[in-house]
């Protein structure tokens, strides 16, 4: 079932690129084949594909339960909101809370989440931006 | 001799203090992320690419630091295969079969110092074979025009998938993803946006090694955070008793034979478009088990059983340099992550490298050299090091590889955006991995996507608008027969490899467990 939903899903995936590939304009420059033919192949290599997962659809792979796939959701929503927060609160302050909801989320108890986070934030900080000289995101407190 | 010659040069850019400790560093590295369970050798060079840039490194040292770590990463991929019997990368899942069981008996010790000779032999043979085999090919890729790199590209695609996916349509249908992200931004040719829908981001195109990190690197934290509690967590494996360091004369003796054959077995493995590490150490090992395995040792704990699958998977690492050097093609997911890392220094692989770019090519190969006896002199005697630091969980490990994955690609272009780009990259390359579609071809479409449309319109352009001329030569149709039969072959007989590769590793856990 699953693939057959990925087949529908990159049929229609192929069709939404097919039809942003008519929507390119035109230039004043042009070569023999524009740039519209390309893209147009890409969207039949696609369909086809996706067609094939339609009606030859592989085994189910084991799809974790609920719970863990909500736990990836929040995994992302967590980087999502650290990208967001990153030039807001500076980078250590901002890596140590992301580390340490990833590791607590990974199996660390929240005591031991807290130091494994404050601690990675401050490795990084050290290695990467005193010793080896990176830009990191600056924060109000300068580090 | 012109080719000593050049290779003497390459060793004069070499050997520079800077290179030298990049080569050591990246060895280092390397072999940390090979044996580290979930973290082979792609996924180790993609994390250290960006910060490669955000050094401000030249092309030649960042490509000295990125493949000693990928040499690095096939060196250090066989100890967690023999001390815990989970394979650090994918290639060293053979080495599980014979080096796990050595370490049951108390010879854990040897297992690891016979590997590291058997990893030393078929790289250091390998590397050789790229001095010989590279230029060659140059001559060859010299003579392709427009159409046949179409071709050669078409052919690298469909040949991808091979042994790495079960289902073709599947490889077909990551190659076109890959492809389709290739042509955002704005047209080379005609200067107009494509796919950007406004969004003035995207004007320059999506940058591959945001694509690369994100759909390599992150996606393995949630893998980890799918598997959390059902834990293949090596930090729970039985500590094992190391035993001696040093391999017997005798045993030497006994093993060299195997070490030789695979090494050339691996190396043409590797060279073939498709095939890479894991298919070498897997032909290797069964070939060296019809071959020499009268008393049924193999699978028990025979050294031979170590040694062929080692030297066959480092040989194929060399050899898979080969056509990305010389065609500008690669064989394998690490050498096009590789490919990336040339192609964002502005360096175009291909035949014109080796005349425009010798320092690069020639210090490369010295730096391989040099790394594969820094490689040997670290896996022997500090072999218990890395051993040491297989005992970090993965729940102390995996933020790390996110935050410094973060780090890397902040570094480069200083923007929030890139990074929700790398998050949605690395979720879609957990979604993809769930279905078992391969990531190989995407990458590989972004990278070359390109360079593929610009020469199918530059040869259809000189040819007035006539698309006859893609299959217009000898070459195109020889190029196109082995890339249809590349991609119609493993329909049949792939399956089976794969299909015989994981039911050796079955039965033989079975035994041992």
């Amino acid at each position: 079932m699953s693939d057959r939903i990925f087949g529908g899903i990159g049929l229609m995936l192929a069709a939404l690129y097919a039809f942003a590939a008519t929507t390119i304009p035109d230039s004043f420059m042009s070569d023999a084949v524009g740039p519209r033919a390309f893209p147009y192949g890409i969207a039949t290599v696609m369909a086809l594909a996706s067609l094939w997962f339609l009606f030859k659809p592989d085994p189910e792979p084991d799809w974790p339960r609920m719970g863990r796939l909500a736990e990836i959701g929040l995994a992302a929503l967590v980087m999502l909101a650290y990208a967001q927060l990153l030039p807001v609160l500076g980078f250590v302050i901002a890596t140590a809370l992301a580390s340490a909801y990833l590791t607590w989320r990974l199996g660390s108890t929240l005591v031991q989440s807290a130091i494994i986070g404050v601690s990675t934030s401050l490795g990084i900080y050290v290695i990467f931006h005193l010793v080896l000289g990176l830009s990191l995101a600056r924060g109000p407190l300068g580090f | 001799m012109d080719t000593l010659a050049s290779l003497a040069d390459g060793f004069a850019v070499a050997l520079t203090w800077q290179n030298i400790a990049l080569a050591l560093m990246g060895c280092f590295l390397g072999t940390i992320m090979g044996a580290l369970p979930g973290l082979g050798p792609s996924n180790g060079v993609a994390i250290l690419i960006p910060l490669a840039f955000t050094l401000g490194l030249g092309a030649t040292p960042s490509l000295i630091l990125l493949t000693s770590v990928y040499y690095g990463a096939m060196y250090g991929g066989r100890i967690s295969s023999i001390l815990l019997n989970i394979p650090g990368d994918e290639p060293a899942m053979m080495t599980c079969l014979d080096g796990h069981p050595m370490a049951r008996q108390g010879r854990a010790g040897e297992a690891l110092a016979l590997s590291g000779v058997a990893s030393f032999v078929g790289a250091f043979f390998a590397t050789w074979g790229l001095v010989f085999l590279a230029p060659q090919l140059v001559k060859v890729a010299l003579l392709f025009g427009p159409a046949e790199y179409f071709a050669l590209f078409a052919l690298a695609f469909m040949t991808l998938g091979g042994v790495s996916s079960t289902n073709q349509a599947k490889s077909a249908f990551a190659a076109a993803l890959g492809l389709g992200l290739a042509m955002v931004g704005v047209d080379t040719q005609t200067g107009v946006p494509r796919f950007t829908f406004g969004e003035v981001h995207l004007y320059d195109g999506i940058d591959f090694l945001v694509a690369i990190v994100g759909l390599f690197a992150l996606s393995e934290v949630f893998i980890f955070l799918e598997h959390r509690g059902t834990d293949k967590d090596a930090s729970t494996a039985p500590k094992l008793d190391i035993g001696r360091i040093t391999p017997s004369f005798a045993m030497l003796k006994q093993c060299t034979p195997t070490m030789m054959r695979t090494t050339v077995l691996g190396f043409i493995a590797g060279v073939l478009p498709g095939a890479g590490a894991s298919l070498g150490s897997f032909i290797s090992y069964s070939m060296e088990k019809k071959l020499v395995d009268k008393d049924n040792t193999f699978g028990t704990g025979d050294p031979r059983g170590v040694a062929a699958p080692e030297a066959g998977n480092n040989a194929a690492a060399g050899g898979a340099l080969v056509p990305m050097l010389a065609l500008g093609v690669p064989g394998s997911g690490t050498t096009a992550v590789l490919l990336a890392v040339l192609l964002s220094l502005n360096i175009t692989p291909g035949p014109l490298l080796f005349t425009q770019n010798p320092d690069v090519v020639w210090g490369l190969i010295a730096a391989l050299f040099i790394g594969n006896i820094m490689l040997l002199a670290m896996n022997i005697p500090m072999v218990g090091l890395f051993v040491r630091v297989l005992m970090v969980p993965p729940r102390i490990l995996m933020p790390v590889v996110a935050m410094v994955s973060f780090v890397g690609i902040y570094g480069i272009s200083g923007s929030s955006f890139d990074l929700m780009v790398m998050i949605a990259f690395g979720v879609a390359g957990w979604v993809l991995r769930k279905l078992d579609v391969p990531l190989v071809p995407v990458i590989l479409g972004t990278l070359l996507g390109n360079a593929m449309e610009v020469n199918m319109r530059r040869a259809v352009t000189i040819a007035d608008g006539d698309y006859s001329v893609l299959i217009g030569s000898w070459l195109t149709l020889a190029l196109w027969a082995v890339a249809i039969i590349g991609f119609v072959l493993p329909i049949f007989v792939g399956g089976v490899v794969k299909a015989r590769m994981r039911g050796a590793a079955e039965r033989e856990a079975a035994i041992t467990d």
